[in-house]
């Protein structure tokens, strides 16, 4: 019997229309406005994770000067600074926000296959986000285990936030899992299911290949924190021991026995380092789509691309333990863990020489988005090429737990994707909101941000070669450390602080055009992919009025040869192509 | 069924396969429920490998000794000791609740609604049962002292790791049955009627999942 989709409701009156404020905006189900709900959150507390590293740079680069953190302040900043950014702002923001928004409209479809699953996905989300911040009010504090939240420091009574501090964490973290489960499966089911007439997946944008992929490592990785939370959590209250090893804790031996520190770090990294790529690969996808928009040019090596995207995904499930070359696991691991590293350079640097020969003898339009992409380029060779070193065993060893690694992961997965947002919050601005963004005002911002970003990270490279650990409060008398190591880390604190503060030029930006901005067209960059197709700007709920868009050609028809524009739409018919004449 | 891209003149074998994965508006010939079910079951046998993987590791670091699974596992019947009986009677039974699942999803899809309806409810009920076995399992071994922190026979780990486990597949099973009765009860209401059965099939498929899952786990804990 021939099986008719139940599911593929083309028709309006299926789709959950609004009917209140409250339907439209808070309770919504339109992947919109979850979008905006969940990148709003996402910035929020990404806001109080910066001003978390300010409040460190300031004791690290001043610190006879600032009295405003005490030690166990310090560690407890350094956790949730670390936590927050890569997890609540970068896997939320980035999937959450830019996953909801673009996938539906970027592939055809008038929603999320399932819009309620998808809502619930976000009031999950924000139930962790307010059992996170729930810890800086608790006795206590937040915890300071640091980002990694390692046993069995973590639970130690040294530890600031051993007991009710950590507890939140591991209950938000779960939280976040069940929430990043409901978006993720949705995201999946949709790209596959659910795409436009003729977009086949080798004619969806970048942007969704990224998503895609990442979205599939996180369902696969996110398991593996889920496990360790839930072992943890019974280490803490049931006394259990999991994790705990026998210790001896301020001259009392603990209940445990027998347990593995160094499973946890397994099981941590193992969801860890996919991580990486959770927030690495949709920023890979939507920075191709801005360099091939503002470049006029298709991408290059397209399928190359797409391939690169699939290879990074799998080999990041094989290179975990490049993060614990010194944790004592078998050292024969290393020989492997740093080949499977090493390895994963290739399909990486595949991508950089595609972004780049994307821009070689293109028409570049140098606007705002632009500015960032390219940045981002800078910043991702960067923070690429020290990863390269830190791949290998025996020059991670003296540079593992300095300035370094610092340096090297806040280039390649802090800068990196956070310029690529910026870019594609600059460069989808006009479609979300219906007014362009003040040009002036965003490329001050990229100057600040780009040039402070190297004033910041590249001597942190260097006060790692000298041996500067992380992680420390303060540096005190060290024979080691050289004097004027100081004056590097003031100057660093005082470029963070810089760069920190002119982010404020970004919401004013944003929130100024808002109601004062230019009026944007339906497509201001004379973009190919479907986004730019819609009837109305901004899209209004179902996305596509009153028939789906029917795709003809890839995603990247940019400068075609004898076309009369310099892009064709992804759902113009070949037919309707206006050629020029002959007689040019 | 073929899907769209199939039509006339399209290439088999890999090439097909491919040109299958890359055809326009999906890619699998399956309702998005369906789909979607997969890649959770997927996803879901991630958090399971993660456990058992934690298990066999503390097993392996714990100091003390694991205990021995005939004895600990025995049931004193007739003043004999059974090795393994409840839990060979658990397992029979949920695998016999597969079964009856199957039957249920074959009767959905010839809309016998009153069969699907009252297979389900078996397949629930043998699943409540199971649970309920687990339960009796779980007050043994707490009368006998084992606590999630201790084990009067030998290593501690046995207990966190079992309890956490068997309790992790416990709520599956659980979560299960409510899923089926909720199902079911829809069914019987006509709910599906217009939709079409395939909602029996995909609460099958996560019925299914929670039994190979119980063969790893039957295998790993009572048998390794």
């Amino acid at each position: 019997m021939a099986y008719v989709p139940l599911a593929d409701q083309d028709n309006e009156a299926d789709l959950h229309h609004p009917h209140s404020w409250v339907t439209k905006y808070v309770w919504s189900q339109d992947h919109k406005v979850i979008a905006i709900q969940y990148g709003g959150t996402a910035i929020l507390v990404g806001i109080a994770a910066l001003m978390l590293s300010l409040l460190m740079r300031m004791q690290l680069g001043f610190p006879e000067t600032f009295d405003l953190i005490d030690p166990n302040a310090y560690y407890q900043s350094v956790t949730m600074h670390g936590m927050i950014m890569v997890v609540y702002m970068l896997t939320a923001l980035l999937l959450g926000g830019f996953g909801n928004y673009m996938v539906p409209l970027m592939i055809g479809a008038r929603d999320m296959v399932f819009p309620f699953l998808n809502m619930l996905s976000f009031w999950f989300y924000l139930a962790s986000v307010l059992i996170l911040m729930a810890s800086f009010l608790v006795g206590g504090g937040p915890t300071g285990a640091g980002w990694t939240l390692y046993p069995p420091q973590a639970t130690l009574a040294g530890t600031p936030g051993h007991d009710m501090g950590i507890l939140l964490m591991l209950l938000s973290l779960g939280v976040f899992v069940v929430a990043f489960t409901m978006g993720g499966l949705n995201y999946v089911t949709t790209i596959l299911q659910n795409r436009a007439r003729g977009m086949t997946l080798m004619r969806m944008p970048l942007t969704v290949w990224g998503i895609f992929v990442a979205t599939v490592l996180g369902l696969f990785a996110f398991p593996a924190l889920l496990v360790s939370v839930i072992m943890m959590t019974f280490d803490t209250l049931l006394g259990t021991s999991f994790f705990m090893p026998a210790i001896i804790e301020s001259g009392t031996a603990l209940d445990h026995n027998g347990g593995s520190p160094v499973l946890f770090q397994h099981l941590f990294w193992f969801f860890g380092h996919p991580e990486v790529y959770i927030v690495a690969l949709p920023a890979f996808g939507l920075v191709s789509d801005v360099l091939s928009t503002h470049a006029r040019k298709n991408i290059f090596g397209y399928r190359m691309m797409v391939w690169a995207i699939i290879a990074i995904g799998g080999l990041s499930f094989i290179v975990w333990a490049h993060h614990m070359y010194v944790s004592g696991m078998n050292p024969y691991f290393g020989f492997f863990f740093a080949t499977t590293t090493l390895i994963i350079a290739v399909p990486t640097a595949l991508k950089v020489y595609n972004w780049v020969l994307t821009l070689w003898e293109g028409d570049i339009r140098l606007n705002a988005p632009m500015y960032f992409a390219i940045g981002f380029i800078f910043t991702f060779i960067h923070g690429g090429l020290t990863g390269l070193f830190l791949g290998n065993v025996v020059i991670d060893l003296p540079l593992s737990d300095t300035y370094f690694v610092v340096a090297h992961f806040h280039m390649v997965m802090g800068v990196s994707p956070v310029l690529v947002i910026f870019a594609s919050l600059y460069h989808w601005y006009p479609k979300m909101s219906g007014r362009m963004y003040h040009e002036g005002l965003a490329k001050l911002h990229f100057w600040i941000t780009f040039l402070g970003t190297y004033a910041i990270y590249l001597p942190m490279h260097y006060l790692g070669f000298l041996g500067v650990p992380r992680r420390y409060y303060a540096l005190g008398q060290t024979d080691f450390i050289p004097e004027s190591a100081q004056d590097l880390n003031a100057g660093i604190t005082v470029a963070a602080l810089i760069v920190g503060s002119a982010q404020i030029l970004f919401f004013i930006n944003i929130l100024w055009s808002l109601r004062n901005g230019k009026k944007a067209e339906g497509n201001p960059w004379g973009a190919a992919s479907l986004e730019w197709q819609t009837p109305d700007t901004p899209p209004v709920h179902g996305n596509w009025g009153k028939e789906l868009p029917t795709v003809y050609r890839w995603a990247y028809d940019y400068s075609v040869p004898g076309a009369k524009e310099d892009f064709i739409p992804q759902n113009m018919a070949d037919a309707d192509v206006e050629m020029e004449s002959k007689s040019n | 069924m073929m899907s769209e891209s199939a039509v006339d003149g399209a290439p088999s074998g890999v090439p097909g396969l491919v040109e299958d994965w890359a055809s326009d508006k999906q890619a699998y010939n399956v309702p998005w429920g369906k789909a979607m079910m997969w890649i959770f079951l997927v996803s879901d046998t991630f958090i399971f490998t993660c456990f058992l993987t934690g298990y066999l590791n503390v097993r392996l670091t714990t100091t003390e000794p694991w205990p021995l699974q005939t004895e600990i596992f025995a049931l004193t019947l007739f003043g004999q000791s059974v090795p393994l009986v409840l839990i060979a009677i658990m397992t029979f039974i949920l695998i016999t609740s597969s079964g009856s699942m199957a039957l249920a999803v074959n009767f959905g899809y010839r809309r016998d609604k009153t069969k699907t309806f009252w297979l389900m409810v078996v397949t629930a009920l043998l699943g409540a049962s199971f649970v309920g076995m687990q339960a009796f399992e779980w007050t043994k071994l707490i009368q006998e002292g084992v606590r999630p922190w201790t084990n009067p026979f030998g290593a501690a780990q046995f207990g966190s790791v079992f309890f956490m486990v068997t309790g992790f597949h416990g709520l599956h099973v659980t979560g299960g049955v409510i899923y089926l009765l909720i199902v079911a009860n829809k069914i019987r209401k006509g709910h599906y009627d217009a939709k079409g059965f395939e909602i029996v099939e995909i609460a099958g498929l996560y019925w299914h999942f929670v039994d190979l899952v119980w063969v790893f786990i039957f295998a790993f804990f009572y048998l390794l």
